[in-house]
């Protein structure tokens, strides 16, 4: 009885796997398809470019998270995160302590990312060495993110005082590059960099391990806290990414920067084909998933049929409708 | 509800009460269950004694409504029925007391037992009465357990008392135990062949599956043996004795199954390990591995083999003295005693042994991944070659190469995590449970392998429940009873005998009617 090999369906096993690799793609074709039916100006290029330019905090935000999710972690302060290394480079930039305008702004990026990763380190670190469940770490540190760049504004926000940095600054989110918008390249340079990372590095495999059996990692040598820190880490990275790209739009940090994205940043991670349990990563579904998020939002605005003010709702709905297309594919195997 | 045994009406016919004709069970191609015929006969108990593979659970299943048959047909009272499932045949009085353990461990003793049969009065629950009842059902199998227990806090052998009265509480016609004393104390193993007793007085049957043969011997009317899936003889438990038990279940000389190996020990010692604790679970052990040997480790299930091996390896913190080859070494992580060349292949092979949602070469790299690693890529092709290696070297036999670990059958899941393990090239292999839950055939195999790499001057450590297997493969047998290491037989003192006397630390009679239990 414990002998018997499961022979049914393993020949449609292989193709579902493919299946729900192609979701996403699937649904995000369809709904450029429903975008053009609804409103012609939104095959437009102008139009595709800006949904594309404006999907790239979350696009970028969700590559790290699906590195976190794949290990079998969670990171629920990447939104508060983001408002607190926006607000702590804004304030780097604003006290002068660099000289020169490309140098100054040099200095912040590095500062941001460093700010980012070791953000992502006491996740990380607090999660594996006090074995506390990551929702409940990330739900304190996304407490206290927030609550530090409110401190740090003083309940206001904390906005960019120099014109020739902001004008400096400026092209990194509304520049392009031979037509290309900057943030869209900074989106296909992560998802490059995070596919080669997850699929192609000894450290990819060893998160996939860690996420689809941590006992099965331990008994194989793989240093599991290590691993699991490290996602957070680059979660941290790809936060302070996001901001870089992010800082330039408005120029300021608000309380208010950055609320929600934790969840869209989970929701593009679903819906890209990562399962929520770990052990399977998909980084081009990601990316494709924050798209979608994008898309729709667009699709209502630029159409009457439903209140741009349910795009909340429409996007929560998503995530549902995504988890059963896969619960049902998966049932199919 | 004020009687545990809710059976009231008892008809003692010569009709059977359940009938399996010509009952075949197939998983994808593999028959597991072929032309059964069984009949169970009001008031008698009836055990089904085979090997582990030998179809025994699944024929269980069916019978209880788990499983449908691929072929052939059940009677209950000479009438044709098809179970639409578990519920359908407890409705009918047939009751399955599963072997694993299947009760909310939230939930007190009273909650489980009445569990989706509460007692209510008006809207509420009536605590009271099921209280009153649950503890009637557990005291007549001779336990005492207060039934506002919380079940987490209860031993193994308790919960598996709460689930046994749980099931006697419906009333029933046929009550199938799998295993039920696996984890009873000799008491209660008693209580609970009184219980069955009682069951059968009622005119009830029961269908009792166990490998204490000598238990088997002491209360069943009738014994069916199952090998391969194939029902072997019913006979009379008159006269048969758990020799002549043992025999029908292998259905071959046992003696063929180990390979004939000429020890090559060495006089060096490749593993010292003095003092060594496991807390909670190892206490003092102190043993010596030599190069070329293979070490057998026996004893009860919890006796702490397995926890003090890993806490050797660094799997578990420990202390005490190791030595590897003469030199003293401290393991704080497994990676630490794999670097070191020593590898250990855990029981739990689908737990902590392999990535069973995985593919099989991400399987069979990955705690040697190091190897497959050219500057920052991972070397598919060389993966590939690995696991082409594996499935020649191993004979792991799958029509695929690009299967999850988990569609292979147990034997082949051994042999892919023995592969896994030797791409290490370890010097000290340890063994956890080698052939749990494996086919004979390859049984064989695995008992040859783990010969094979003795006399290539490796050191092995088998860790076994299965007292023949260390038997007839090792040099050397240590026995743990709670924590300890209480005895070390070697030559012709390696018996059954022998060893079951450390193992549980009675003698004689005792002894022998725990000679089955390993």
């Amino acid at each position: 009885m414990s002998d018997t090999t499961t022979t049914a369906g393993e020949k449609r096993s292989l193709r579902d796997i493919d299946l729900r690799a192609v979701a996403p793609f699937v649904a995000l074709a369809v709904l450029l398809v429903l975008g053009a039916l609804v409103n012609p100006n939104f095959l437009g290029m102008d139009n595709l470019l800006n949904v594309l330019t404006r999907s790239a905090f979350i696009a970028i935000i969700a590559v790290g998270a699906t590195f976190v999710i794949s290990a079998g972690g969670l990171d629920l302060s990447v939104g508060s995160m983001s408002a607190f290394v926006a607000g702590v480079m804004i304030l780097f930039m604003n006290s002068g302590a660099v000289a020169g305008i490309f140098p100054m702004l040099a200095a912040a990026m590095l500062l941001a990312v460093v700010v980012g990763g070791l953000c992502g380190l006491a996740n990380g670190t607090i999660t594996t060495v006090g074995r506390i469940e990551p929702f409940i770490v990330t739900l304190g540190t996304m407490g206290i993110f927030r609550a530090l760049v409110i401190w740090l504004a003083e309940g206001g926000s904390i906005a960019m005082k120099a014109p020739d940095l902001r004008a400096a600054y400026r092209p990194v989110y509304f520049g392009n590059v031979l037509g290309v918008p900057i943030p869209v390249l900074v989106i296909i340079a992560v998802g490059l960099i995070g596919a080669f990372i997850l699929y192609r590095t000894a450290f990819g495999r060893h998160v996939i391990a860690v996420g689809s059996n941590e006992d099965v990692a331990r008994y194989s040598g793989i240093p599991v806290n290590r691993v699991r820190t490290l996602t957070y880490v680059i979660q941290g990275v790809c936060v302070a990414i996001a901001v870089l790209v992010y800082v330039p739009r408005l120029g300021a940090a608000t309380p208010t920067t950055g609320l929600l994205w934790e969840l869209q940043a989970i929701t593009a991670v679903v819906i890209g084909g990562t399962a929520l349990r770990g052990g399977v990563g998909r980084i081009w579904g990601t990316i494709c998933g924050a798209l979608i998020l994008e898309v729709v939002g667009n699709i209502m605005v630029l159409s009457d049929l439903v209140s741009e003010y349910l795009i909340g709702a429409v996007q929560g709905a998503i995530i549902i409708i995504a988890m059963l297309v896969q619960r049902s594919l998966m049932r199919r195997r | 509800m004020a009687t545990a045994f809710a059976n009231e009406t008892a008809t003692p016919s010569d009709r059977p009460l359940l009938e399996a004709v010509g009952i075949s069970r197939s998983f994808g191609p593999v028959e597991v269950l072929s032309n059964i015929n069984l009949a169970l006969m009001p008031g008698e108990v009836h055990a089904i004694i085979g090997e582990n593979g030998a179809g025994k659970s699944t024929l269980m299943k069916i019978l209880a409504g788990h499983l449908p048959p691929t072929r052939g047909t059940l009677k209950i009272d000479g009438e044709p029925v098809a179970f639409t499932g578990p519920v359908d045949a407890e409705h009918r009085g047939i009751v399955l007391v599963h072997q694993e353990i299947l009760l909310a461990p939230d939930l007190t003793v009273a909650q489980n037992i009445y569990l989706g049969r509460e007692i209510r009065k008006g809207l509420t629950l009536d605590d009271r009465a099921m209280n009153k009842g649950a503890a009637q059902a557990v005291h007549s199998l001779g336990a005492d357990i207060e039934p506002t227990t919380v079940v987490g806090r209860l031993s193994i052998a308790k919960r598996q008392l709460v689930q046994i009265a749980r099931a006697l509480l419906v009333p029933q016609r046929v009550v199938i135990f799998d295993e039920p004393t696996a984890s009873l104390t000799l008491t209660e193993t008693d209580a609970l062949l009184k219980v069955i007793g009682e069951i059968r007085r009622r005119g009830a049957a029961v269908l009792y599956i166990s490998h204490r043969l000598p238990e088997v011997k002491e209360i069943a009317d009738r014994v069916t043996v199952l090998r391969d899936g194939k029902l072997i003889t019913t006979r009379d438990a008159e006269g048969l004795e758990p020799v002549d038990m043992a025999r029908l279940m292998v259905g071959r000389d046992v003696a063929k199954l180990y390979p004939d190996r000429v020890a090559a020990i060495a006089p060096t010692l490749a593993l010292e390990v003095e003092g060594m604790n496991v807390p909670g679970y190892a206490e003092n052990a102190s043993f010596v591995l030599k190069k070329g040997e293979i070490l057998g480790f026996a004893g009860l299930v919890g006796a702490g083999r397995t926890e003090l091996l890993e806490g050797v390896v660094g799997l578990r913190r420990g202390s005490g003295k190791v030595k590897l080859n003469g030199h003293p070494v401290h393991f704080v992580t497994p990676r630490d005693s794999m670097r070191a060349g020593i590898v250990y292949l855990s029981e739990d092979r689908k737990g902590k042994g392999l990535l069973l949602a995985q593919d099989l070469r991400i399987n069979v790299t990955l705690a040697a991944l190091g190897q497959f690693v050219r500057g920052l890529l991972i070397d598919r092709k060389k993966e590939a070659a690995a696991l082409d290696g594996a499935i020649t070297e191993f004979d792991i036999r799958t029509r695929r190469k690009d299967l999850l670990a988990g569609q292979l059958s147990g034997g082949n899941q051994q042999k892919l995590l023995l592969a896994k393990m030797m791409l290490l090239n370890p010097d000290i292999v340890v063994i956890d449970e080698p052939t749990r839950g494996i086919d004979i055939g390859t049984k064989e195999q695995i008992y040859k392998f783990i010969a094979d790499l003795a006399a290539g001057g490796r050191s092995v450590i088998v860790i076994s429940s299965e007292m023949p297997e260390l038997i007839g493969i090792c040099d050397r047998i240590v026995v743990m009873r709670g924590g300890r290491i209480v005895g070390e037989v070697t030559g012709d003192r390696m018996t059954e005998d022998e060893i079951v006397v450390y193992a549980t630390g009675v003698t004689s009679r005792e002894a022998a009617s725990m000679a089955g239990h390993a």
